[in-house]
């Protein structure tokens, strides 16, 4: 029965955010920060895909985030909001409750499109190189929302709030949450099915040994696609999902800084550690919130803290490591047979 | 028709000629050796024909096809796999995983079946698994099945790497320097093994060599090159006294 233990505790704790923030019993301020960390749980899972177990340098992941979110926000108030440039909404604003997780979907599939723009430079670079190309491609994105005038330029769109609203009219409950959460979830579920399957693990030989991969029969490009349009469909989903927490969204928020953001989450937690991920993601987000009141130095003790982190533990908090690495005991936790073999690591050569 | 042959095979890096006419036929069944000094082009050989390098003229035929311009994993696929100089093992991965993956060409699942666990990739990985651990057996492994490939001994390490070579189920397979690094227990150790692998899994050898012990013993035909260009073959006897080799090997006053 402990095998079920797991899914158990996700039920009952996503149950208990739930149930609390449905019933006011925390302000909005607190479910805010419940967001943030969804949020970042499906970004760093996302960006661990790219940096951690493919070890390529993704700086740009910022970028994704922001084709997801315009693609869902310009969705979700043409579809069912009435606004300035889009006129009455198409469909029934009360119909948004239902289509909300589609809308989401296709955010994630347009940026998993526009993963492709670094997934075909990957062919042919890598590393330091390839961290240029997606800078390159951070920027591009940005500039080509800031320009674009009908969606508000520089100036952001907005309109989601009446989405939102419209959600909570037919049916009162956090509904943002309520996704973001059910998204965490199925972000972690995926890429743990990835990379634990054969198939998947070909991008930790990538990451390993790029050449030597290709040479034992891992068709590599078709892998870097999978990855890349996998990692930067999930970051389009976070992005969907974020628009539609905020209600508005302005390509400044989609610059360099939040990119770097995420790479920190994700080498804060350890490359290649789904553990690390989760524990960095909502221990970043709630050290940001805790260490709000000291204003501006905030950003000397959080890079202090991270410098430090860094002397003693290179690694991140996890390394590559699993908790179940850590704590075999937890092991039936997860669902996770026995290791297949016992080892004798006594036995000599 | 042969089982593998180059015609021609030539090779430039840059104005640097790596490998010049190189021509070689294997009908399948031996253990072909290949010499030379440092630097003569026998790793560059070994890389045109896996398609890391793409060969500037000539072509490689296996099984009468063409595979010249070929990725390197459509390669393996086809059946030539390969060892590496210095050991080449995905470090951090386990042992298990190491050989696994040299199946990935394969596997009878796709995409959607490694993102969500379906009846089908278990099948799958469980049927893999069980003959990944009877090869780790073989080859007295399977003790370490779980270990990251960095913390074994090397001579183990450099058993996996040959085991990954088979796991990927060539007809040929290309060893590179197989014995480097190793004590002289380790080396008989390693060319016994060699011998019986190649009986066992029917397989045709290719190997480079630098312990004159080893390639002797175990080749039944010998090629020589140096500054990419053949300079002698035959039989392990007739190699030894051939005066080109040895002029090669040892320089001119010698001989």
């Amino acid at each position: 029965m402990r095998k079920y233990l797991m899914p158990l505790l996700i039920v009952i704790l996503f149950v208990v955010i739930m149930g609390v923030s449905w019933q006011g019993l925390v302000d909005e301020y607190v479910q805010l920060i419940f967001m943030y960390i969804g949020i970042n749980l499906i970004l760093t899972v996302s960006l661990n895909l790219i940096n951690g177990y493919m070890k390529e340098y993704s700086v740009g992941h910022a970028a994704f985030m922001a084709v997801g979110a315009y693609v869902c926000g310009i969705l979700t108030v043409w579809l069912f909001a009435q606004d300035d440039v889009f006129g009455a909404p198409v469909l029934p604003p009360g119909s948004a409750i239902v289509l909300f997780p589609l809308i989401l979907i296709v955010g994630g599939i347009a940026a998993a499109i526009a993963g492709l723009l670094i997934a075909f430079p990957s062919f042919n670079t890598r590393g330091d190189y390839l961290a240029i190309v997606t800078l390159a491609v951070n920027f591009i994105v940005k500039s080509a929302i800031e320009n674009i005038e009908v969606i508000g330029g520089p100036r952001g769109f907005m309109g989601m709030k009446k989405v939102v609203n419209a959600m909570t009219t037919v049916f009162d409950a956090p509904w943002i949450l309520f996704w973001t959460f059910t998204w965490a979830v199925i972000a972690f579920w995926l890429v743990r099915n990835f990379v634990s399957s054969t198939y998947g693990k070909g991008i930790i030989a990538i990451g390993s040994d790029e050449e030597v991969a290709e040479l034992m029969s891992v068709n590599t490009r078709k892998i870097k696609v999978i990855t890349f349009m996998l990692s930067c469909g999930l970051a389009g989903i976070a992005g969907g999902l974020f628009a539609h927490i905020l209600g508005y969204v302005n390509p400044g928020t989609f610059n360099i800084m939040k990119s770097v953001e995420m790479m920190v989450m994700v080498y804060l937690g350890g490359m290649g550690s789904l553990s690390g991920s989760f524990i960095a993601a909502v221990l970043f987000t709630v050290l940001l919130e805790v260490l709000r009141p000291l204003g501006i130095f905030k950003w000397v003790v959080i890079p202090t803290f991270l410098i430090l982190l860094m002397i003693f533990r290179p690694s991140g908090l996890m390394g590559d490591r699993e908790l179940t690495d850590v704590f075999p005991q937890l092991r039936t936790w997860f669902g996770l047979q026995e290791k297949e073999v016992e080892t004798h690591a006594s036995v000599s050569d | 028709m042969p089982l593998f042959q180059t015609k021609g095979l030539t090779h430039w890096f840059g104005g640097l000629q790596a490998v010049n006419d190189f021509n070689i036929q294997l009908d399948g069944g031996e253990l072909m050796g290949l010499i030379g000094p440092n630097g003569a082009g026998k790793t560059t050989i070994f890389n045109l024909v896996t398609g890391v390098y793409k060969a500037t003229a000539g072509e490689v035929l296996f099984n009468g096809t063409n595979l010249v311009g070929r990725r390197p994993h459509e390669i393996t696929a086809m059946g030539i796999s390969r060892t590496f100089q210095n050991i080449r093992l995905w470090e951090e991965m386990s042992v298990l995983d190491n050989v696994r993956l040299a199946h990935h060409y394969r596997l009878k699942y796709g995409l959607l079946d490694s993102i969500f666990p379906t009846k089908r990739r278990q099948a799958a990985e469980k049927k893999l698994t069980e003959r990944t651990l009877e090869l780790l057996d073989v080859f007295k492994l399977d003790p370490y099945a779980n270990e990251r490939a960095v913390n074994l001994p090397y001579g183990a390490q450099r058993r996996v790497e040959m085991v990954r070579a088979l796991a990927a189920e060539p007809r040929l397979l290309l060893l590179d320097e197989p014995t480097a690094g190793m004590n002289p227990g380790e080396v008989v150790q390693m060319m016994e093994l060699i011998q019986w692998i190649g009986k066992e899994f029917d397989l045709t050898i290719w190997i480079i060599e630098h312990r004159m012990q080893v390639i002797m013993n175990i080749c039944e035909w010998i090629k020589v090159i140096d500054f990419g260009a053949t300079i002698a073959e035959g039989t392990p006897v007739e190699i030894q006294n051939n005066p080109r080799v040895i002029k090669a090997y040892l320089g001119e006053e010698v001989v």
